[in-house]
């Protein structure tokens, strides 16, 4: 096994709304005992819906966001506690497609501004030729450098934030839904650059997702997670799912062909609100298997090759 | 009989722009059309225009005809379109959060409804809403009525779009995009919803969707728009086994499918063109791998294939 490019060991972050005059503030777990290793050259998927923690986990691994605690460590080195200087230096290793190209990147930048940018904040110097060659690297056309966010379509602006994300050459980059925004036949398009840049930099890729099915086809292992926790690490794409939740996320998905059409019950009932979990496993009020016990007590992930936090796993 | 509603060759255009470019389409009552292309295809067009709400947007049919019924929407006055709609054609919005009034409570919202386009009373509407929650299977249907529409979950409002847009109790339900902005397993549900009410009360549903899957599993028959123009048309059995259109074939296979290796996956090159700037000839030849040069020049026929139709100049033979 190859050394760990990135280790998440117990990272919990915790948010607090409200609050004011006569008004107790109210506290929620975004994110909690998240551990999770990262191999050099693995792309590991991160599925869930809403508010499950996905994207808030994706923003503490950078350190945008502070994490209440855990930490996260890159080749051996604690993120979480470096001083701020020594932060920007790590920072040139990693980077981040966001999953907006309408909001990440700033209206008034020319393509070449956006692309600059990273540079500048780094301190280092421009490499002539350096801005053609990152666009021909993500198929767009070199005189697109004049070019400002409007007037390119999604899916030319997700190639220009990706370009921006590569731009200091990073070993491993946060991909937060990157497809969530465009129309399926773009995504496609996207998801294949994804691919041959990963193999063409040997990059390491952690792929937010709420797209089961697209999760499966790119990654190489599967986290799911549901109101903060993960509750399923699948060793590989097509692993069979062991959690109920994760199998309902499969079951919710709708197969483009006629002939094997069939009656989906779908989940009952809605994500329960992180402000109020319920006291044993955050999953129980909507699962077919749940037991008395799985009201009370919470599971957590098993020790096996193939981690599941249930009580009654599939 | 005729079909419940019929597109004859519509075309659509605000101000100048030509946006839809000789769209037909039929569905009956109890069937499911499914209406699929990318953004900017022209699909809410034609549901806005199969509504007659084309003025809302300084939208005109410049040409063809929408008949629901028989009746051609044209000929009708503005009063009697605005009875048609909430009374025999409902319609389910894309976005719950923003298809419901913040300050009136849901009961109210739905009752209206009933009461404006079926003569009910106070009363007599409040019941029918709580009949329709309950079948719509909202949990403690009594409560939901007095919740303000932020109490609820988004998956939650839309079903409380699809319960107001049944209490006319409707023929036609027209539902744009309902599950785009639902989490997929509410997805799921209100897709489900949605097919039981096409086999159990009979109405007539026309799905927009950018999901090719969705269509696979509860759509009868299906209709590929590309900037603004049919590109087929027919039953869904077919569409998916034997494709007639590149343009078809393209948006089933850029669905990643279980069991697909990776680096299998194939998106359509470029992106839908702008209407000011549709290409000549057939519009999706610059995208498309098996266009030739008479492709730019000549605009493709509808043809007839099976019980349907296609608009390519290199269709496949017709299968014997």
């Amino acid at each position: 096994m190859t050394a760990p490019m990135l280790q998440i060991e117990a990272l919990t972050k915790r948010f607090q709304t409200g609050g004011g005059f006569l008004k107790r503030p109210r506290a929620m777990l975004a994110v909690r005992d998240v551990s999770l290793t990262i191999a050099k050259g693995e792309v590991v998927g991160v599925v869930g819906e809403s508010g499950c923690g996905k994207s808030t986990l994706a923003r503490l691994v950078l350190r945008l966001l502070e994490p209440t605690s855990g930490r996260v460590l890159m080749d051996g080195t604690d993120l979480t506690h470096l001083h701020p200087s020594a932060l920007r230096a790590a920072r040139k290793r990693m980077a981040m497609v966001f999953q907006d190209p309408y909001s990440s990147l700033d209206p008034r930048f020319s393509v070449t501004d956006v692309l600059t940018e990273p540079f500048t904040v780094q301190r280092r110097p421009l490499p002539p030729g350096q801005i053609a060659e990152m666009l021909t690297a993500v198929g767009l056309p070199p005189e697109m450098a004049t070019s400002h966010p409007h007037q390119l379509s999604g899916g030319q602006r997700q190639r220009v934030g990706i370009a921006r994300a590569l731009a200091l050459r990073p070993e491993f980059v946060v991909l937060d839904e990157p497809t969530a925004s465009l129309d399926v036949s773009i995504q496609a398009q996207i998801i294949d650059l994804l691919a041959g840049l990963r193999d063409q930099m040997g990059l390491t890729y952690l792929f937010i997702s709420h797209d089961l099915g697209l999760v499966r086809y790119f990654c190489d292992r599967i986290v799911v997670m549901y109101l903060g926790a993960v509750v399923e690490v699948l060793p590989t794409a097509h692993a069979k799912p062991r959690h109920p939740y994760t199998r309902a996320l499969i079951d919710s998905g709708f197969a483009p062909d006629p002939t094997r059409r069939r009656a989906i019950a779908p989940l009952s009932g809605e994500i329960p609100s992180p402000f109020d979990l319920p006291p044993g496993c955050a999953f129980a009020g909507r699962c077919p298997r749940a037991s008395d016990r799985c009201r009370t007590e919470r599971p957590v992930l098993d020790a096996t090759t193939h981690p599941t936090a249930c009580f009654h796993p599939l | 009989m005729s079909a419940l509603l019929e597109l004859q060759n519509v075309s659509v255009a605000i101000g100048s722009a030509q946006l839809l470019d000789g769209v037909s389409l039929k569905l009956e009552r109890g069937q499911t059309l499914g209406l699929v292309g990318e953004s900017g295809s022209g699909k809410s067009l034609t549901a806005m225009a199969a509504m007659g709400l084309l003025p809302l947007i300084g939208g005109r049919v410049s040409a063809g005809s929408v008949r629901f019924d028989g009746q051609d929407l044209a000929s009708l006055t503005d009063p009697q379109r605005r009875a048609l709609r909430g009374r025999r054609i409902g319609f389910v919005t894309q976005n719950p959060m923003t298809a419901l009034d913040p300050v009136q409570r849901i009961g109210a919202q739905i009752d209206v409804v009933s009461r404006l386009h079926l003569g009910l009373t106070k009363q007599a509407a409040r019941a029918r809403t709580l009949d329709l929650l309950t079948q719509l299977r909202i949990p403690e249907a009594a409560a939901v009525t007095e919740a303000w529409p932020h109490q609820l979950s988004g998956g939650m409002k839309q079903r409380i779009v699809i319960a107001m847009a049944l209490a006319g109790d409707p023929e036609l339900i027209v539902a744009d995009e309902p599950t785009t902005a639902l989490d997929v397993t509410v997805q799921a549900q209100i897709i489900q919803i949605l097919a039981a009410l096409v086999r159990e009360k009979g109405v007539a549903l026309l799905l927009i969707t950018h999901d090719m899957g969705v269509v696979a599993q509860i759509c009868d028959r299906v209709a590929v728009l590309y900037a603004g123009r049919l590109a087929e048309e027919g039953a869904v059995a077919p569409i998916f086994s034997a494709p007639q259109h590149p343009y078809t074939k393209a948006l089933i296979t850029c669905i990643p499918q279980e069991g697909m290796a990776r680096g299998t996956l194939r998106g359509i090159p470029g992106a839908v063109p702008s209407a000011r700037q549709y290409p000549s000839g057939c519009r999706f030849h610059p995208r498309c791998a098996k266009a030739t040069a008479e492709c730019a020049q000549q605009t493709p026929p509808l043809i007839p294939r099976g019980d349907g139709q296609a608009a390519c100049l290199h269709l496949p033979e017709p299968a014997q």
